[in-house]
């Protein structure tokens, strides 16, 4: 027996055992008469333990294993963008080609189209000086993005030869003095982080347009974020909604263990909704990566890798990549699957005790760095958590809020009266606002942190006074309370509360939001001030014009016209004096 | 080597049995068992390696011994498909339990079943009138959904279910639905009772059964929803049937599945459940929907009673996590003498804005179920309130919400159980009479443009 080919010991669900091989570990081989395509995760005396990316029913003990010498890795350049792919980059459109709608198995595909041609504009010439991340050429891959062509990492000298034209992608396009070949494909096996030369604070909020995010919980570019909630209450949603509204330049969006049409839901809407920065379709700036539910685990297992690996390249381009994993649980889930087959000493409630490693490996892939190439670029991630029973002291939970800075809470009990997104406002937190404090001032106004201070503290005063009305009644509170309800329920409804599903309400730009949240104080102030001069609450309350600017946010071109609709409402309210 | 009998038994745990020295075995492989007094036994291979194989045994271990002879038959679990399933009755192993003859496979399919290709799928969106308020107003169905009922011992889940498979239609076709019914581990009684409502209403002709009921082997649930969703898969992909699927009861397929994973010790995960509960339940509930290029289409409406009526419980908490949505039934509104007892405020359907709206039911429909909602929950919140500290401390707005989810409850949920409404009169204009009894300016979730067109006293028109 060769030292290459092996034989099956043992099956057991995914994970199959080899003997009469050694290979390294997270090697490549081919499992079994069908070649399935599996991928060394434990050596053990002289068995190899295989964790298989296919289903294994049928395979038998004595069926061959062969070594491929490569670690998991994934085929980066052109065609990236607007594909859909499985956990291990098989293009899920190339799959159908050649299984028909349901996945089979034993089927190779590549990640890349290795035959079709891109337009290859060089950018160095002969004689310049390159290394590993400098830029050679470009190629505009999709309307909205060129995809910058880079010296693979740890390769580096003077240009002997470089041709701008139509290549394949692996087509030699560049030569280095020294005989290095650089094609416009580069492969990176997808447990190892791609390099860089340093992180970088991160000091740009990566804008949303969801309200309750950008003003009062605010994700860094190159930030991390967790989202914990029980099902039902918003995790998918929201990332969908950061997939379409934020202001990276690429968004990475990895369906891990999820619903089989909640990935064909983007599939048919993000071609035909228009990125806000750029106008043109968000596919274009979109890759997706989809091992739903009930696809095997080890692929599971292996997509949040895939995905974090094509985010790093392009943040190597100079790029704000935004990464989004629904969920994270799915892929601990997958792991704690595995290391029970292999009958690891299990950690807290089954999983494995290297669980919470993992995920800090897995966020510590995010940030913002500058690149090898000296540029800047960033991978922001934000990783959706599915809590058993909706109980975040569970270990994935627990894992994750010890690593990322930004916690959106998902409340069930929100997501019951449908305020949505169901933030909890209290619960919820962002380390970043005061890195991003003087963009702000910069960029939107310069008081808009105090404005920020100014509505999370009203809603802090709620909550206290939402006690005493369980008690005893609101009518009970002093008028001067009662109004501060008022105003509670207007950054409640009128603010906090966006309907995702809504044309209009669905984004607000930033500058918008501050508008909103300066409407909602002036109310107050106004309010205030007629009461003293011997208004009624209700008065000021149910002044026409206040629903007028409230139900106005769903209408187009409510920014031009907020103005206009909260002079009216402050003359409104000062009329109000006169009544009584 | 699929001719050879072994007597290699080594342990007999729960329903597992290890043998040692056989030939290559194939993960998956079906077994049959001779047991002593020349009884059969059917198995599958859990886990195979040169040296041992462990077999899950359906029918479970009794009786079975060292001597016991075991068959590898050399192939998967497959099940003979073909048109003529509609209108049979089978076990929960896929054989004849009506007396009939075997079925004629047009073909032998393997009941696993591969995960459907997530960009071969076609977004569902199209709006299924079930004639239940509650369900059509607030969580509406379409056409390849998943979407189960999440119940408890005593409630009325069956007649529900049974409601829904008798009205289920689309507003604008009349294609028509075929029922794929599986029994896990339920009672003789329950059973009947689905089978003589089937009758009653012609369904029976056009359904396909695959029965395991309460007394028959735990095991064999783990196989029943497969061979129905397989029969489901090949009756709507083959023959561009409409397929609804009603399953019941969940929580007995997810007893089956712990007790194998106790009898492999296997480190368990919540209350004991396996800790791919997850994976598993996934490919079942995962196999509905609709698939480019193909005409028919898996609507499922799994059954599950929530152990202790606890919704955070594993089952159906993993459930939740999986289907597009949920129905809960509410013990409360059951001992009120509300039916159907839909409690909207925890059920969801997740598809619903795809198939609601312009030129599927009506423009305002979103903005008056959202209305619905909030004003339902605001008066239910304030049910508590008022219990401590009396209406007087109510303000105007409360009162009219605490009223209003007095009358949504006896006039909106409740309707009896032939009651078909239609989703405009029957369902959305009894919606805005009952809406009447909130002041508009309460009224913030809707539009303005559909109070000023809809609102049957405040209306322009
Ligand atoms: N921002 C939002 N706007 C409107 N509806 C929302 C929003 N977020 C969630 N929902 C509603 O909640 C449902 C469940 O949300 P989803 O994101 O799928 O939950 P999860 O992924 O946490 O299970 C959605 O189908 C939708 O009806
Ligand atoms: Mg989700």
């Amino acid at each position: 027996m060769s030292e290459e080919n092996g034989l099956i010991y043992r099956i057991s669900g995914p994970v199959v055992t080899a003997v009469g091989i050694s290979p390294r570990m997270y090697e490549v081989v081919r499992v079994g008469d069908e070649g399935l395509m599996g991928e060394v995760i434990e050596l053990h005396g002289d068995q190899s333990v295989i964790q298989v990316y296919e289903e294994t029913s049928g395979v038998r003990p004595g069926e061959p294993v062969i070594r491929t010498g490569q670690t998991l890795s994934v085929k980066l350049g052109p065609g990236l963008l607007t594909q859909i792919y499985d956990g291990i980059q098989r293009p899920l459109a190339d799959l159908e080609a050649t299984m028909g709608v349901f996945i089979t198995r034993g089927v190779d595909a590549d990640g890349l189209d290795l035959s079709k041609k891109w337009e290859f504009n060089a950018s160095v010439s002969v004689g310049d000086e390159v290394s590993g991340g400098s830029i050679i050429g470009i190629v505009q891959e999709t309307e909205t993005v060129e995809h910058r062509i880079m010296v693979p990492p740890g390769k580096s000298g003077k240009v002997a030869n470089i041709q701008s034209g139509e290549f394949d992608v692996t087509t030699t396009v560049c030569t280095l003095e020294d005989g290095t070949e650089v094609t416009m494909m580069q492969e990176w096996p997808v447990r190892t982080p791609r390099p860089f030369i340093k992180k970088n604070a991160p000091d740009v909020p990566l804008i949303t347009g969801q309200r309750i995010l950008d003003f009062l919980f605010p994700l860094a570019k190159g930030g991390t974020a967790g989202i914990p909630g029980p099902f039902g209450a918003g995790k998918t949603v929201t990332q969908q909604q950061l997939a379409r509204w934020s202001d990276a330049q690429i968004v990475v969006y990895i369906g891990c263990g999820e619903r089989g049409n909640e990935m064909t839901e983007v599939l048919t809407e993000f071609p035909n909704l228009m990125d806000p920065n750029t106008g043109k379709p968000l596919m274009n700036r979109t890759t997706m990566i989809a091992n739903t539910s009930n696809m095997p685990v080890a692929a599971r297992e292996a997509s949040v890798y895939t995905g974090i690996t094509i985010a790093e390249y392009f943040r190597d381009m100079g790029y704000d990549v935004a990464l989004m994993a629904d969920s994270t649980s799915r892929w601990a889930e997958a792991m704690r699957e595995i290391s029970s087959r292999l009958e690891e000493m299990p950690g807290e409630e089954g999983y494995p005790a290297y669980l919470s490693s993992r995920l800090a490996e897995f966020y510590e892939r995010a940030g913002r760095v500058q690149t090898l190439g000296g540029g800047d670029g960033s991978v922001s991630v934000i990783g959706a958590v599915s809590p058993p029973g909706g109980d975040i002291s569970e270990p994935v939970s627990q894992g994750t809020l010890r690593i990322v800075k930004v916690f959106w809470g998902l409340d069930a009990g929100l997501a019951r009266q449908r305020h949505f997104p169901a933030i909890n406002w209290l619960s919820s937190y962002s380390l970043y606002p005061q890195a991003l404090d003087q963009w702000y001032r910069d960029n939107i106004a310069s008081d808009f942190p105090e404005v920020r201070t100014k509505i999370s503290s009203l809603l802090q005063v709620e909550a206290e006074l939402q006690e005493i009305v369980q008690l005893v009644g609101s009518d009970a509170l002093p008028m001067d309370q009662q109004l501060t309800l008022e105003v509670a329920r207007m950054i409640r409804e009128y603010f906090l509360q966006q309907n995702a599903f809504h044309d209009v309400d669905t984004f607000s730009k930033l500058d918008l939001q501050y508008e909103m949240a300066k409407a909602i104080l002036t109310f107050q102030e106004e309010s205030e001030k007629a009461m003293a001069g011997g208004a009624g609450l209700e008065d000021v309350v149910n002044v026409p014009a206040r629903t007028d600017l409230m139900r106005g946010r769903f209408e187009e071109g409510y920014a031009e016209r907020i103005g206009d609709l909260l002079g009216e409402m402050s003359k409104q309210i000062a009329g109000t004096m006169g009544d009584n | 080597m699929s001719g050879k009998e072994y007597r290699t038994i080594t342990d007999v745990k729960g329903p597992l049995v290890f043998l040692e020295k056989t030939e290559p075995v194939a993960y998956g492989e079906i077994v049959q068992l001779r047991l002593s007094d020349g009884s059969m036994k059917n198995g599958q291979v859990l886990d195979t390696s040169d040296d041992q194989v462990i077999v899950q045994v359906f029918e479970g271990t009794a009786s079975v011994d060292r001597q016991t002879g075991v068959k590898f038959l050399g192939d998967v679990f497959k099940l003979p498909v073909s048109k003529g399933l509609i209108g049979r009755i089978l076990d929960g192993a896929g054989k004849p339990r009506d007396g009939g003859p075997e079925i004629v496979a047009e073909e032998m399919a393997d009941i696993i079943g591969a995960a459907i290709n997530p960009y071969s799928r076609e977004s569902p969106e199209q709006f299924i009138q079930t004639g239940i308020s509650a369900i059509d107003a607030c969580t509406s169905l379409v056409r390849g959904q998943k979407l189960p009922i999440f119940s408890a011992s005593g409630l009325p889940h069956n007649d529900i279910a049974l409601q829904i498979a008798r009205q289920a239609k689309l507003v604008d076709s009349d294609d028509d639905f075929v029922v794929v019914f599986c029994a896990m581990g339920i009672t003789a009684e329950e059973y009947n009772f689905f089978v003589h409502d089937l009758e009653r209403t012609g369904a029976l002709e056009n359904a396909a059964l695959f029965v395991n009921l309460a007394d028959d082997p735990a095991v064999e649930r783990l196989i029943t929803p497969r061979l129905a969703l397989t029969a489901a898969e090949y009756l709507a992909f083959e023959h561009d049937y409409h397929v609804l699927v009603i399953y019941t009861d969940m929580t007995n397929y997810c007893e089956s599945l712990r007790q194998i994973g106790a009898a492999r010790e296997e480190v368990p995960g919540r209350r004991g459940y396996p800790g791919y509960m997850y994976t598993d339940l996934a490919m079942l509930y995962e196999r509905a929907g609709m698939v480019k290029g193909k005409k028919g289409s898996i609507t499922q409406f799994p059954i599950l009673t929530m152990p202790g009526d606890d919704i955070t419980h594993p089952i159906p908490d993993l459930s939740g996590y999986i289907t597009e949505g949920q129905i809960v039934i509410s013990r409360e509104l059951h001992q009120k003498g509300i039916y159907p007892p839909i409690n909207v405020l925890p059920s969801l359907s997740r598809l619903m804005n795809a198939g609601i709206g312009e030129g599927k039911t009506r423009e305002d429909h979103k903005s008056v179920s959202d209305q619905l909602y909030a004003a339902y929950a605001g008066g239910r919140e304030l049910r508590g309130l008022v219990a401590i500290v009396g209406e007087d401390a109510l303000n105007e707005r409360d009162l009219q919400l605490l009223k209003f989810s007095d009358i949504f409850e006896d006039q909106f949920l409740r309707q009896s159980r032939d009651e078909d409404r239609s989703i405009i009169e029957g369902t959305l204009d009894l919606a805005w009479d009952l809406l009447t009894n909130i002041d508009t300016k309460y009224l913030v979730r809707l539009d303005q443009k559909w109070i000023d067109k809809y609102h049957p006293t405040e209306s322009k028109s």
